[in-house]
């Protein structure tokens, strides 16, 4: 077992010593370029945090969906060609809100703040 | 001083009648290119002029037209009406310089959030939609004819283009499959004439005052296709810049930028057919974000290059939110 922080603990205080020491000491491109290396490295640390749990449901909706088990790569994979093919579209039992879950799970990591993003969480919620 | 200053000082003696340059300084804009800033040393005073390059003088990318088609594409532009900053020299080998060219400095912003988001552009976002479909009715007037060297691309070409780039990355999007299917099912027909189409006319392309557009940059991607292809494109969600219920750019709305088309003597704009370079803008944009990984992995392995990859999935929701909502 490795020692503790985490990964995902370490990579935020490196993202957060990007962000208050060197973004406001530097300027131009270097203090651009630090700012982008900051972001990036918040997104590795929500993806360290999220990633398992919603691969795990992705995993969990694709062996459903293809009727087998496999790798997350390979079963990505399949969906692709069957849809590709014309074999499986959004008449298909479960597939939009498998491509839904799957794609919100993702800007979840990538771009939280990206407003298609939060709109498509807010129509989606379920209604109270 | 710097050997690229020392040449540009030669250039602006020997070609722009100036006794020299001050002040060069790199711009942060630009991906594919490098772009600079320096004055030229006139009697009259300072000039302020931009230098457009390849990175390093030579290297070229794969997709840009080069920069001296860009240079004739902006006369060109100029010709019909299109504003554009003027080309004062474009770059010969005697120059030492590589290839590229310089221009005259424009005033004016083209961050696209700022020009979405700022008080001073308030009154511009106002005009805006309608200016840029007015400017594109005029930009469509460009002679392709002038331009033999540039690619030619009916819709159904562009979509399997992208859809083998998309497939040689080897990596499965099944939201881009989906969208590759309905993109085949609805494409428009062949346009009945292939026009000029700047290939890139978005914001954050464009130079931006108070009182609207100022200049239409940025010509590297210019092709020969269906006019239509700019009008989908300048409303594509991640040119929004955030403001995603102004369409155009963010700043209006997409009947302003087809009545200005229109009234300046572009085609009647189909409903059905700007939807559909929509959803291709969203298509076109996610496949060059996922490129964006193999570049990262060879020539170009910045941060920048690879969170630019990671926005591959905002078009994947965009493209879920056009066809799966």
């Amino acid at each position: 077992m490795q020692d503790q922080p985490t990964p995902a603990e370490v990579i935020g205080a490196v993202a957060q010593f990007l962000k208050t020491q060197v973004v406001p000491g530097t300027s131009g491109a270097l203090s651009f370029q630090a700012r982008v290396a900051a972001n990036a490295l918040e997104m590795m640390q929500r993806e360290l945090t999220l990633a398992p749990a919603e691969e795990a449901a992705e995993h969990a909706r694709l062996k459903t969906l293809l009727g087998h088990d496999g790798d997350l790569v390979s079963l990505n994979t399949e969906l692709s060609h069957r849809i590709a093919e014309g074999a499986m579209d959004l008449n298909t039992p479960g597939l939009a809100d498998h491509l839904w879950a799957t794609t919100l799970a993702k800007l979840a990591v990538d771009q939280p703040t990206y407003a298609a993003y939060r709109a498509s969480l807010a129509e989606r919620a379920p209604k109270a | 001083m710097s050997e690229l200053e020392d040449k540009l000082g030669e250039v602006a003696r020997r070609h722009l009648g100036a006794r020299g340059i001050t002040g060069l300084k790199r711009l942060t804009a630009g991906a594919t290119q490098e772009v600079w800033r320096f004055e030229l040393d006139e009697a009259a005073g300072p000039t302020p002029i931009i230098l457009r390059r390849a990175p390093g003088g030579t290297r070229v990318s794969e997709t840009a037209i080069g920069l001296e088609t860009e240079a004739r594409l902006l006369e060109s532009a100029a010709r019909v009406g299109v504003p554009v900053p003027a080309v004062r020299h474009v770059l010969e080998p005697d120059d030492g310089l590589g290839h590229g060219f310089l221009m005259a400095f424009v005033e004016g912003e083209t961050l696209g959030g700022r020009i979405v988001k700022s008080e001073e552009f308030a009154q511009a976002r106002t005009v805006l939609a309608r200016q840029c479909g007015e400017v594109l009715a005029r930009l469509h007037t460009m002679d392709p004819a002038e331009f033999p060297n540039l690619k030619r691309q009916t819709p159904a070409e562009l979509v399997a283009q992208y859809k083998a780039i998309y497939q040689a990355s080897g990596w499965p999007r099944p939201v881009f499959d989906l969208a590759f299917r309905w993109l085949e099912a609805n494409s428009p027909p062949e346009p009945a004439e292939m026009r000029l189409v700047h290939g890139d006319f978005r914001n954050g392309n464009l130079m931006i005052g108070p009182d609207g557009v100022r200049a239409v940059l940025d010509w590297e991607i210019a092709h020969v296709g269906d006019p239509m292809e700019d009008l989908g494109w300048i409303c594509t969600n991640p040119w929004r810049f955030g403001a995603i219920d102004r369409p155009v750019g963010g700043f209006g709305q997409r009947e302003d930028l087809w009545a200005g088309y229109e009234a300046a003597g572009g085609a009647p704009v189909k409903r059905e057919h700007a939807h559909w370079w929509e959803v291709y803008g969203s298509m076109r944009w996610g496949v060059m974000c996922a490129g964006m990984t193999a570049a990262f992995r060879g020539a170009d392995p910045s941060v920048e290059r690879a969170v630019i990859a990671r926005r591959t999935s905002e078009n994947e929701i965009d493209l879920l939110r056009l066809l799966a909502s």
